[in-house]
C-alpha cells in the first residue's frame, strides 16, 4: 500500500501552560474522509490548524506523501494542495463571490491588474457545477445565505485543486437541504480522490460521511475507529467518557 | 432555496429597474446632491457671489492639500486603523522640503534656488521622508501590535515638533519658483493647455467607458442599454468641460498681466485679457485619484486592503501578509501627506510651524462624510474627494456669509455628525453592514 495522503505523528502544540493537542497522530489516505470528534476543547480545530498553516506546532512531525513537509503559514499549506474551509467561514463579507474565491491568488491581465471579468467567468463555471442556484455574482457575500456562502467557500478549494480538504465544521450554518447538498460534494470529492478532513459535532452525520472516525479529548487522541466496526453510542462513550470501544469502565 | 422576492409594485419596480440599469452608485448620487444643495444654498445667501469663477477657482485649490490626504486616508480607515499624525507628517515634509531648498542644496550642492534640479530634488527628498514615517508608523502598527490611534497620536506630536526643530521654529521663505507652481494660482495651465487637458480627458473617459462595455460583452455578461452608456459618458464630458470653461473664464488681473508684459519687455495691447486655466494642484489631484482608484480596483495591494478591511482574519487565512500590508498603506499614506505638503507650502509660498494644523481632523472628516466606514471594508477615492469638497465648501461658503468662527465650527462639527448618521441609516435601509 502507497504513504498516506497526510501523517501526522505525535503532534503537540501549547497556549500557555495548555496542551491543547498532546502527541496526537492521525493519518489520511488518498479518496478517505476521516473525522474528528470532540467536546468544544478537545483540540480538533487546533490540531486542523496546524495542518492548514494557520499555527505552528511546537514538536511532532507532518509528512505529506511520504516526505516530510514544513508548514508554517497558510501560504505553505496551500503549496501543498491543503485547502480548509474553516468554521468562520473566513469570506470577506464586503467582496462578491468572485473576489473571495480568489482572494490571495488573483487572476491578472498582462498589465499585471486583476482581471475581474475572468475571474468573474470562472465562478460562474465553477458555481454552476456546483450550486446551479448561485446567481449573486455581484453582490457582497454578506447579502448571501449560509448555504450560498459555504458553496462560495468550497468552491475555492475545489477551483485551486485541492488534495486535501480539510472542512471545520461545513454543515453547522445549514439547513437540511444545503446539508444534503455538502454531502453529496463530499461524496464526490471523495470519487475524485482527494482526502478529506472532517470536524463536527453531529456525531450521525459523521458516521454516515466518513470512512473513518477519530475522536479527541482534553488534547489527547482516544482513539480512531472504522465507522462499520462502531455504533453510535460506542462514539459517544469515547467523547464523553474518553474509553475506547470494548475497554472496561475502571 | 431561491425564494422569489415579494412582487414590487409596478411604479416602484421600473424606477428600480431605471437605477439599475445606469448602474449608478446612489450613495455617490446622494453625495453630489449634498454638495449642490451646499453650493446654491451658499450662492443664494452671498447674491451669487459663491459661484463665481473666482471663488469656484478658490474653492477647488483651497481643497487639494486635504483631498489628497484624504484618499490615502481611505485605505487606511477600510484597514480598520486611523491616523491622526497626517498633519503633523505635512509639516515635518514641508520643513525638510523647506530646508532643502533653502538651506541644504545651496550650500551643499551650490544649487540655487532658481536651479532647474532644486524643485525635483526637493519634492524627492520630501516623498522619501513622508513615506519612510508613514513605514515606520506602519511597521509599529503591524508588527509591533501598538494599536494605531496610539501610534499616531504619537506621531501627532513627534512629526510637527521633529519639523519645528529643523528649522528652528523660523518660517522659511521665499520658495523655489517652479516649486511654487504646484500651489494653485502660482501655477496654472492656461487657457489651451487646460482645453486640451479637456479634450484628453474627455477622450480617455469615452474610450474607458466602451472598453469596460467590450469586456462585459466578451464574458458573456449583460452590459447596460447603450442610451444609459452614452448618457454617461455625455453626462462626464459635459462635467469635464464644464470644469475647465469655468477655471478658464477665471481671467487674471489686469494689473498682473500688466507686470507679466512688462517682465518680458513688451507692453500689454488695450483690452486683453487671459484665463488661468486648470491649475496645476488640481492636475495633481486628479492625477493621484485616478492613480488610487486603479490601486483599489485594480490590483492586488487594493484587493487585499478591502479584504483584510471585511474580514482580517479571512485575510490572514488566504495567504495575505497583513502586516506587511499595514507598512504599504501607512507608508502610501506618508507619501501623500509629502505631495500634500508640496501643495500646501507652495500655495503659501513659505514654510510655517503651523501648516497642516488640523488638517488630521479635515482629512478623517472627509473620508467619513465621502462614506468610509469607520467599521472596515467600505469606502472610495472619490467619496473622500468629495467629502473633502464639501468640508471646505463649508467652511468656505460660511466665511463668506461673514458667519462667526465659533459657529463655522459648530456647523461643520455638526454636519460631521449628521453626514455619518445619514450613511448608517442608508446602510441600515440596504442591509449592509454598518
Amino acid at each position: 500500500m502507497s504513504a498516506p495522503l497526510v501523517e501526522l505523528k505525535d503532534i503537540s502544540i501549547a497556549f500557555g501552560g495548555v496542551r491543547a493537542v498532546d502527541r496526537v497522530s492521525l493519518d489520511l489516505h488518498a479518496g478517505e474522509v476521516v473525522g474528528l470528534l470532540g467536546h468544544n476543547g478537545a483540540g480538533k480545530s487546533t490540531l486542523i490548524k496546524i495542518l492548514s498553516g494557520a499555527y505552528q506546532m511546537d514538536s511532532g512531525e507532518i509528512r505529506i506523501n511520504g516526505e516530510k513537509a514544513t508548514i508554517n503559514s497558510p501560504r505553505d499549506a496551500r503549496r501543498y494542495n491543503i485547502e480548509t474551509i474553516y468554521q468562520t467561514l473566513a469570506l470577506a463579507d464586503n467582496l462578491d463571490a468572485a473576489s473571495n474565491l480568489f482572494l490571495g491568488r488573483e487572476l491578472t491581465t498582462r498589465l499585471g491588474l486583476v482581471d475581474d471579468a475572468q475571474m468573474e467567468a470562472e465562478t460562474r463555471k465553477i458555481m454552476a457545477r456546483l450550486n446551479p442556484n448561485f446567481k449573486k455574482l455581484n453582490e457582497p457575500v454578506s447579502a448571501l445565505s449560509g448555504g450560498q456562502r459555504q458553496s462560495v467557500a468550497i468552491a475555492r478549494a475545489v477551483y485551486f485543486n485541492a488534495k486535501i480538504l480539510i472542512m471545520d465544521e461545513p454543515t453547522a450554518a445549514l439547513g437540511v437541504h444545503e446539508t444534503q447538498m455538502v454531502a453529496e460534494l463530499i461524496q464526490e470529492l471523495k470519487k475524485q480522490g482527494l482526502g478529506i478532513f472532517l470536524i463536527s459535532h453531529d456525531t450521525r452525520e459523521m458516521l454516515e460521511l466518513c470512512d473513518r472516525v477519530s475522536v479527541m479529548k482534553n488534547g489527547q487522541m482516544i482513539g480512531t475507529e472504522r465507522v462499520e466496526d462502531v455504533t453510535e453510542d460506542d462514539i459517544l462513550s469515547m467523547i464523553i467518557l474518553g474509553r475506547k470501544p470494548g475497554e472496561e469502565a475502571a | 432555496m431561491a425564494a422569489s422576492e415579494p412582487s414590487a409594485t409596478p411604479s416602484a419596480q421600473t424606477k428600480r429597474s431605471l437605477l439599475d440599469q445606469l448602474e449608478l452608485d446612489t450613495r455617490l448620487l446622494g453625495m453630489i446632491g449634498a454638495f449642490v444643495l451646499v453650493c446654491v444654498v451658499f450662492n443664494i445667501m452671498t447674491d451669487g457671489r459663491f459661484l463665481t469663477p473666482r471663488n469656484i477657482f478658490t474653492l477647488t485649490v483651497q481643497t487639494v492639500s486635504v483631498a489628497i490626504m484624504a484618499t490615502g486616508m481611505v485605505f487606511i480607515i477600510v484597514t480598520r486603523h486611523i491616523d491622526l499624525s497626517v498633519g503633523a507628517i505635512l509639516a515635518a515634509s514641508s520643513a525638510v522640503m523647506a530646508m532643502t531648498q533653502t538651506q541644504y542644496l545651496p550650500n551643499a550642492l551650490g544649487l540655487g534656488l532658481e536651479h532647474p534640479l532644486t524643485p525635483w530634488i526637493t519634492i524627492a527628498v520630501g516623498l522619501v521622508v513622508g513615506a519612510a514615517i508613514g513605514c515606520f508608523n506602519g511597521w509599529l502598527v503591524g508588527y509591533q501590535g501598538i494599536p494605531a490611534f496610539i501610534v499616531t497620536l504619537g506621531g501627532f506630536l513627534v512629526w510637527r515638533n521633529v519639523g519645528w526643530y529643523q528649522t528652528s521654529g523660523q518660517t522659511i521663505g521665499p520658495l523655489d519658483p517652479t516649486f511654487m507652481a504646484f500651489g494653485g494660482i502660482n501655477g496654472t495651465l492656461g487657457v489651451g493647455l487646460s482645453w486640451i487637458f479637456a479634450a484628453l480627458a474627455v477622450a480617455a473617459t469615452c474610450w474607458l467607458l466602451f472598453q469596460a462595455r467590450r469586456n462585459k460583452v466578451s464574458h458573456d455578461m449583460t452590459p447596460k442599454p447603450l442610451w444609459a452608456e452614452v448618457s454617461l459618458a455625455g453626462l462626464l464630458s459635459a462635467l469635464i468641460i464644464g470644469f475647465v470653461w469655468i477655471m478658464n473664464s477665471y481671467e487674471i488681473p489686469t494689473r498682473r498681466l500688466e507686470r507679466l508684459f512688462e517682465a518680458r519687455g513688451e507692453i500689454m495691447p488695450e483690452g486683453y485679457t487671459e484665463g488661468y486655466g486648470v491649475p496645476i494642484s488640481v492636475f495633481l489631484l486628479i492625477a493621484i485619484a485616478i492613480a488610487m482608484t486603479v490601486i483599489a480596483r485594480k490590483t492586488r495591494l487594493g484587493r487585499y486592503i478591502f479584504a483584510t478591511g471585511g474580514n482580517p482574519d479571512a485575510a490572514e487565512l488566504s495567504g495575505i501578509n497583513t502586516r506587511l500590508l499595514t507598512v504599504k498603506i501607512f507608508g502610501l499614506m506618508g507619501a501623500l501627506c509629502a505631495l500634500s505638503a508640496v501643495v500646501a507650502s507652495s500655495r503659501l509660498a513659505n514654510h510655517t510651524n503651523d501648516i497642516g494644523t488640523l488638517d488630521e481632523l479635515r482629512v478623517i472628516a472627509a473620508a467619513v462624510i465621502g462614506g468610509t466606514a469607520l467599521s472596515g471594508g467600505i469606502g472610495t477615492i472619490y467619496g473622500a474627494i468629495l467629502g473633502a469638497l464639501i468640508m471646505q465648501s463649508l467652511a468656505s461658503g460660511m466665511a463668506m456669509m461673514g458667519v462667526d468662527a465659533p459657529l463655522q465650527n459648530i456647523v461643520v462639527g455638526a454636519v460631521l455628525v449628521f453626514a455619518v448618521w445619514i450613511d448608517i441609516q442608508y446602510r441600515k435601509r440596504m442591509g449592509e453592514k454598518i
